[in-house]
């Protein structure tokens, strides 16, 4: 089960991601991304507080539009992650690619530097 | 011991997956990071096998068993049809798949970091896919 909850705080577009990403439901993911993008976003956040698995085809959208995000100028950052999802993103080295935050405060920090 | 299951071959079985294989796992003294890794690894040959070698098909079903082999734990995948080997599929590198925008290729990457050791057979028109993990050194049964 996912469920995706959207919502708009100043200039940040933070998607809140709860239950599991898996290849029965990442087009869900895949979907809200791309709308988030065509309405014009500027800094994305993913909030992972209560994601508790994700498979290599919701790693997968991120990493699709990884292209997107750095030639539109749109930055990015996921927070939140529990131990067992934050270690699958650095299994793969996502942690190097993916700005990835504790919490809501340090990611906003991040993508402001960025 | 051993624990069984017959898998549909559609993507919202993959729950029922993840639900067998946290019960099965939790007699080895794998820590929970562990259990979440092996869940992901054999989740991910499912997958491919559900939606590349079967298309789908809810009436095809990929046979599962869990076996404890002293040491280590042995995951035996086994299916009928267009056999996929995944020892001879050549992972991509990640930045080759940001630059190909495609949403796939990183499964297999992850089951060959997470497994010990991975094994292939076919054998009378039948895949299996061996995944193995070794016990926590810590673990006497």
């Amino acid at each position: 089960m996912l469920q995706l909850e959207r919502k708009k705080e100043e200039n940040k577009d933070i998607l809140r991601l709860i239950g599991e990403v898996d290849a029965s439901n990442s087009i869900l993911l895949d979907q809200s991304i791309q709308e988030i993008l065509e309405q014009g976003a500027t800094v994305l956040l993913i909030d992972g507080t209560e994601l508790e698995y994700i498979s290599s085809a919701g790693l997968g959208v991120f990493m699709s539009y990884l292209d997107d995000f750095s030639e539109r100028g749109i930055r990015f950052a996921i927070f939140g992650l529990n131990e067992q999802v934050n270690e699958v993103f650095k299994i793969l080295g996502l942690d190097r690619l993916i700005a990835i935050a504790p919490d809501l405060s340090t990611a906003t920090r991040l993508t402001h530097e960025s | 011991m051993s624990h069984k299951l017959n898998l549909s071959c559609c993507t919202s079985a993959l729950v029922e997956l993840r639900s067998f294989l946290q019960n099965s796992l939790k007699a080895y003294g794998f820590s929970e990071i562990d259990r979440h890794q092996v869940t992901l690894a054999v989740e991910e040959v499912c997958a491919n096998l559900i939606i590349h070698s079967h298309a789908c098909n809810p009436k095809e079903l990929i046979r599962l068993e869990v076996k404890d082999l002293k040491k280590k734990l042995a995951i035996e995948i086994t299916d009928k049809g267009d056999a996929f080997n995944l020892l001879e599929y050549e992972v991509p590198e990640l930045t080759q798949v940001i630059g190909e925008k495609r949403k796939g290729g990183i499964g297999i990457l992850l089951v060959k970091k997470i497994m010990d050791e991975i094994e292939f057979e076919t054998k009378n028109g039948e895949n299996t896919c061996r995944l193995i993990k070794n016990f926590p050194d810590a673990y006497r049964p």
